[in-house]
């Protein structure tokens, strides 16, 4: 009952601070929306997409979607170290409850953010002429919240291990970027090198992309089972590796 | 049963014993203060005891619970006031003691109860639904000691809970603490470099350095373990002086220190005369002498060889302090 209640205060924890911070989601939200409405919509009349009935803006938006998710929940995680630093770390280190508990509910609180970010941008696609299948949305607020549970806890993996926040470039621009890249938010996988496609086989993000691309877009080459099968075996390990690690902190 | 015990607990980082085979005790209801100067092995000693660093060997039992073993007993029956502020500044008081409250088991309808009476106490009730962002470091300190309390801990740790504030707000802090002890017998280990604070303050002292305990006692008799009063001289620290005022039975110790000869003698008022004669007859000029009977910074010196004051990093404790900040198993 206890660790219930642990987990319950620290996604409430996440959840009013979220709500606190209207400036830093308006912030964060603004790169997203660039580039669907300028990228997007640049590229719209020159990009065909192969295979996809849709236009070129209707084929990003889901991978725009995982970018926010992906950027949203990894940024979460990895503001473990803030904490650790102004001390309030310390206050949930030594409560009497589990570790996992705080990752559990840390991860929870922080999808939960991601995904209400990226209900926005999936308003805003909307809002620029995307038209989204309602048919399995409850499926893909799912697959939303499962992505960003994974990506959180890794977050607070690589927290876990990382000293201050100056190693954050190196994992945004070598872990981050790279996996935004490779997932096929931006260009169609079966049609590029092969080189980059076996790559982006390792990349969780681009299970998330094809997911979300068949519940939202009606279309996918990766079967949905198998996106989502590897999308909660990523979560559970990352979940896993967070507990341990975060477990280890000693002050 | 004791509130505190520890048995030869040793915590080393690498090549560094930041605590040396510590073996203390302490009472229920006492307020025991650890007494030392920055890098000493207090905040380490501390976060063993809180169980929240291991000890590489040595055990210690806090309400009766092993640290080791039952860390989360140890857990629920602890108050803590770390040294660095623990407290998220971007929820509002009410928040941060919900939380607090939440995670330590207080059913809900009980919570908010708590909450009004640890406010109170703090003299913050006014400032509850204030985001902490809007707080003083002095207000966040009182939040911090009302958080530590929230739970009815039977053991209170505080970590430097005075450090960088302000005298009214430390004299403020000293009190609520003495109410503490005397309305609900909690047991209070400090730390702290301020020795007029442990000397008001603590039933018992021990002084720490270089991760050993020193000495051990009440106020009283650590300052009585000198031998008397003390008279310094101002004279650059002359060798001959010296010399001669050791020939002389009535001088107990004598030690020299940035110019000033420290002397400890017993009835110093009556000496000084005699000093003065000694000085001239060796033609040494006297800047001048003051008498004081002793204080804990004397004892500190006495036990150390250095002042309290003085100790600030060298190498070796900037890497201690380096350490607390960022220690890993």
């Amino acid at each position: 009952m206890r660790e219930l209640t642990a987990i319950y205060f620290m996604w409430k924890r996440e959840m009013i601070r979220f709500f606190r911070s209207k400036s830093r989601i308006i912030g964060s939200l603004g790169m997203p929306f660039f580039m669907l409405a300028i990228l997007g919509t640049g590229l719209n009349s020159v990009m065909h997409v192969p295979g996809m009935e849709g236009n070129y803006l209707g084929f990003i938006t889901p991978g725009i979607l995982s970018m926010v998710l992906l950027f949203a929940s990894i940024f979460s995680g990895v503001i473990v170290i803030v904490d650790r630093q102004f001390g309030f770390l310390k206050e949930t280190l030594v409560a009497p409850v589990k570790r996992t508990s705080l990752v559990i509910g840390k991860a929870l609180g922080g999808a939960t953010a991601a995904v209400l970010q990226g209900v926005i941008i999936l308003g805003i696609a909307m809002l620029l002429g995307v038209s989204i299948s309602f048919a399995n949305i409850l499926l893909a607020l799912l697959v939303m919240l499962l992505i960003s549970f994974g990506f959180v806890a890794l977050g607070i993996a690589i927290a876990s291990v990382m000293e201050d926040m100056h190693g954050f470039q190196l994992i945004s621009n070598f872990v981050i970027m790279p996996m935004f890249f490779l997932s096929g938010a931006l260009f169609p996988l079966d049609t590029a090198p092969d080189v980059i496609r076996y790559i982006s086989y390792v990349d969780p993000l681009t299970y998330a992309v094809e997911a979300l691309r068949f519940l939202l877009m009606g279309t996918s080459v990766t079967p949905i089972a198998t996106s989502i099968g590897v999308l909660a075996a990523f979560s559970v390990i990352c979940t896993v590796v967070a507990a341990y690690l975060f477990g280890r902190i000693e002050s | 049963m004791s509130a505190i015990e520890t048995a030869k607990i040793t915590k080393r980082f690498n090549s560094l014993t930041a605590v040396d085979n510590v073996t203390l005790n302490v009472k229920q209801g006492e307020i025991f203060g650890l007494l030392g100067p920055n890098g000493a092995g207090k905040t380490t000693l501390i976060s063993m005891l809180v169980t929240m660093r291991r000890p590489n060997s040595g055990s210690a039992t806090v309400n009766g619970f092993d640290i080791s073993k039952q860390p989360d007993d140890v857990r629920k029956s602890i108050g803590i006031v770390f040294q660095d502020p623990s407290v998220d500044d971007e929820l509002t008081a009410y928040e941060n003691l919900d939380l607090h409250a939440a995670m330590y088991g207080i059913p809900s309808n009980e919570r908010k109860e708590r909450i009004t009476e640890v406010m109170k106490m703090v003299e913050l009730e006014s400032r509850l639904n204030d985001l902490l962002k809007t707080y003083s470091g002095g207000m966040r300190r009182r939040l911090e000691i009302a958080r530590g309390l929230l739970h009815s801990p039977k053991v209170l740790f505080l970590d430097e809970p005075t450090l960088g504030l302000d005298p009214q707000t430390r004299k403020h802090i000293w009190e609520y603490v003495g109410k503490l002890r005397k309305e609900k017998g909690v047991t209070v280990l400090l730390t702290t470099h301020y020795m007029d604070e442990a000397d008001s303050l603590c039933d018992r002292i021990a002084i720490i350095d270089h991760g050993k305990i020193i000495a051990l006692g009440t106020a009283e008799e650590l300052k009585n373990s000198l031998g008397g009063d003390t008279i310094v001289i101002e004279t650059g620290c002359s060798k001959k002086l010296e010399a001669a005022l050791k020939k002389m039975k009535w001088v107990k110790n004598s030690a020299c220190h940035n110019g000033k000869l420290t002397l400890e003698v017993e009835n110093g008022e009556k000496k000084i005369p005699e000093l003065v004669s000694i000085a001239e007859k060796n033609k040494l000029e006297i800047k001048s002498v003051s008498l004081r009977k002793p204080s804990l910074d004397d004892v500190f010196l006495s036990y150390t060889g250095r002042t309290i004051r003085e100790e600030n990093a060298t190498a070796k404790d900037s890497m201690r302090i380096r350490r607390k900040a960022w220690g890993r198993k």
